[in-house]
């Protein structure tokens, strides 16, 4: 496969990406794209992320041979990258610790950010309170009630959660919201938009930023195994934890890369976020990728049991991969997921993030049909603390049907 | 394709009021809110209430550039599944009922994008529309709509924004139809102070554009208005009168003939009310 370069200079993926937004804001992603070219060669820009990943986030993290869940599933030797290790419990710091670092560089004082499921909003916060920067996290209302431990902690961080109560009140208007509100201050507000999704920069900043989990990854399955794995398995919601992990892999065509979107209650209901599966190309917050959408081009509300997915759009990075059919992108449903997380759970003790555990189950269904010398990778992107009430919950409701 | 060119009603429109003095009044109205048959009664009234050109807005669900009075417009429009199709059909509508002013479509890019580009522009000319603003498309993405738009004999309306700054000058000097400036930072919606480089600002999109400039976001009274009328060509209420059809709701959705008339009529003096004053 020749391999292109992307994104381009206009920000595009082949026909994906781009920047479609208010022209109250271009003046804001081109500083941004400015600034971030300027430093992102930077020695001393990338030593001070550096230090900062690894003394204060604990990187790297652990590339970790799952046994018992290897030996469960009779196929691939399965490796778990322990993402979950991540100081805030998330891949999500990786991104913010690099976001905010470069808006301190920028000059900028104040910091917003959206937040679906909470681990970007609390890894923002924390950054924020390490450099000294004022926070203020957008939450869907009704994310804020699936996740209130997630609200108190972004709280206790020192930043103001405000809640969103325009449209689906999920992750979606939590972005419309923070991107309006960015419209308002742009003068001496920075956004660490928390996926790789958005106007260019964003979707390649973001995953500059995440590709420290494929490069370690890689580093780390070479002295193991002596050799590149055959799969990689990561969750896709806006798609920063898949990038992160798929990019330094995306020229090794040997190794199969599996992005798993979040079915709901099943891609033929009217509840799931299969974006890949069930939607088709247009713009949306800020680029062109794949959407789920009506016939007129109405976005359609997304339905996850997992907040961290629950968004109808997708990174235009991964659009591209589609297309180009380096990577695919498949479906699992929330029971799907459920079941996998207590299989992880009783397996190897770790309780996985219900985003994560969309993985785990297509790695249980992809692992089954390889052969045992041959290795899979599970990207865990977060740990399950969060969800845990929330599960507790749905359990008492009487499960997916309720 | 024919290679006659027919004035664009934009620029005749700003031709005779140049000569009158007047500064142009703009309604922008949210298509289906509360119907379409209801648009099309109250864009007639616009017209009776002076408006110089209209601005029919697309219901959208996640509109980036619009604060909450539009958003919930738009929320009840989606209710009943307003499609950009059944918007561009207002305008013709509202023609056969006699109305003369211009129109111009306000939408968000995707819904443009998923009818297909030449399509949407055919039907604008179809339909009787002379321009259009796509308010999430910036110029570095416009290239084919703009190509499109200039066949169909549409203007593509640009907006400007005081943080524009090095970018007025080539947004402004490439117009057609008119210039878009955004008054403030923020998103559209009702308020009481405006970007304090404003003068400046408008001073400068005036130097570098060859078409009028017009004035919008968050203009809500006639002062205001006539603040503005003197360093503009026009002005653009958008929140304002979208919130007057919000408040007046109970009578256009009555069932009631003589209610129905009594709310457009609360409309259109609401519209008639903003028109700003001749300068002289």
């Amino acid at each position: 496969m020749s391999q292109q370069v992307v994104p381009d200079l206009h920000g595009r993926f082949g026909p994906f990406g781009g920047k479609y937004v208010p022209e109250t804001l271009m003046n804001a992603l081109i500083e941004l794209e400015e600034a971030y070219n300027r430093y992102k060669d930077d020695p001393d820009f990338l030593a001070e992320i550096r230090y900062l990943l690894k003394q204060y986030s604990g990187r790297p993290t652990p590339l970790y041979y799952a046994e018992r869940l290897t030996r469960h599933v009779g196929g691939a030797k399965i490796y778990l990258k322990r993402e979950d290790l991540n100081h805030t419990g998330a891949h999500k710091i990786n991104n913010a610790i690099g976001q905010a670092v470069l808006a301190k560089r920028m000059g900028k004082t104040k910091v917003i950010a959206e937040t679906g499921a909470g681990q970007h909003g609390v890894a923002s916060a924390t950054v924020a309170a390490l450099l000294g920067l004022e926070c203020k996290v957008f939450m869907g209302e009704e994310d804020t009630i699936r996740q209130q431990l997630n609200v108190f902690r972004m709280k206790l961080l020192g930043a103001e959660v405000v809640p969103v109560m325009s449209g689906t009140r999920t992750l979606k208007d939590a972005c419309n919201e923070t991107l309006r509100y960015w419209v308002s201050n742009v003068n001496d507000t920075y956004y660490i938009l928390g996926s790789a999704t958005g106007p260019h920069p964003y979707p390649m900043m973001v995953r500059d930023f995440q590709r420290v989990i494929g490069l370690e990854t890689r580093d780390q399955i070479l002295e193991a195994e002596g050799r590149l794995p055959d799969a990689i398995i990561a969750a896709v919601g806006g798609g920063s934890n898949a990038i992160g992990m798929f990019h330094p892999f995306v020229g090794d065509e040997s190794v199969r890369l599996i992005g798993v979107e979040a079915a709901g209650r099943g891609v033929d209901t009217e509840f799931h976020a299969a974006t890949m599966t069930k939607g088709r190309p247009g713009v949306f917050q800020g680029s062109m990728s794949y959407v789920l959408q009506d016939e007129g081009g109405q976005v359609l509300p997304a339905h996850s049991i997992s907040a961290g997915l629950d968004y109808p759009g997708i990174g235009p990075e991964h659009s591209y991969l589609k297309d180009i059919k380096r990577a695919q992108y498949v479906p699992i449903t929330d029971l799907e997921a459920l079941e996998a997380l207590k299989l992880l759970s009783r397996t190897e003790g770790i309780i996985p993030a219900l985003e994560s555990a969309h993985a785990v189950a297509q790695a249980l269904k992809t692992g089954r049909t390889m052969k045992p010398d041959e290795i899979l990778i599970i990207n865990l992107s977060g740990r399950g603390d969060k969800d845990v009430e929330s599960i507790m919950k749905y359990e008492a409701e009487g499960g997916p049907h309720a | 394709m024919s290679a006659v060119i027919t004035p664009n009603a934009i620029d005749e429109v700003f031709e005779k009021l140049k000569r009158t003095g007047e500064t142009a009044l703009i309604p922008f109205l949210t298509m289906g809110d509360p119907d379409l048959e209801t648009s099309v009664a109250l864009v007639q009234a616009a017209e009776e209430a002076g408006a110089h050109m209209i601005e029919l807005g697309v219901p959208y669900s996640d509109p980036l550039a619009d604060g909450p009075v539009i958003q919930r417009a738009s929320e009840r429009a989606l209710r009943s599944r307003i499609s950009l199709t059944d918007c561009i059909e207002v305008a013709s509508k509202a023609r056969s009922r006699g109305v003369k002013m211009p129109f111009i479509i306000f939408t968000y890019y995707n819904p443009a994008l998923q009818l297909g580009l030449e399509r949407f522009f055919g039907l604008l000319k179809e339909n009787g529309f002379s321009g259009a603003i796509i308010p999430d498309l910036p110029m570095e993405e416009d290239e084919e709509p703009r190509r499109l738009a200039e066949r169909a004999g549409i203007h593509l309306i640009p907006l400007v924004a005081p943080t524009s700054e090095a970018r007025v000058e080539r947004i402004a000097s490439r117009a057609t139809g008119f210039v878009y400036c955004v008054s403030s930072l923020g998103v559209t919606g009702v308020r009481t102070t405006f970007h304090e480089g404003i003068d400046s600002f408008l001073a400068a999109v005036r130097k570098a554009s060859r078409v009028p400039i017009c004035v919008g976001f968050g203009i809500s009274s006639r002062e205001q208005a006539e603040r503005f009328s003197g360093v503009c060509d026009g002005v653009i209420v958008g929140s304002a009168i979208v919130r007057k059809v919000e408040e007046t709701l109970p009578q256009l959705e009555s069932a009631e003939a003589s209610e129905k008339e009594a709310g457009i009529a609360a409309v259109r003096n609401f519209i008639a009310g903003l028109k700003p004053q001749r300068t002289v």
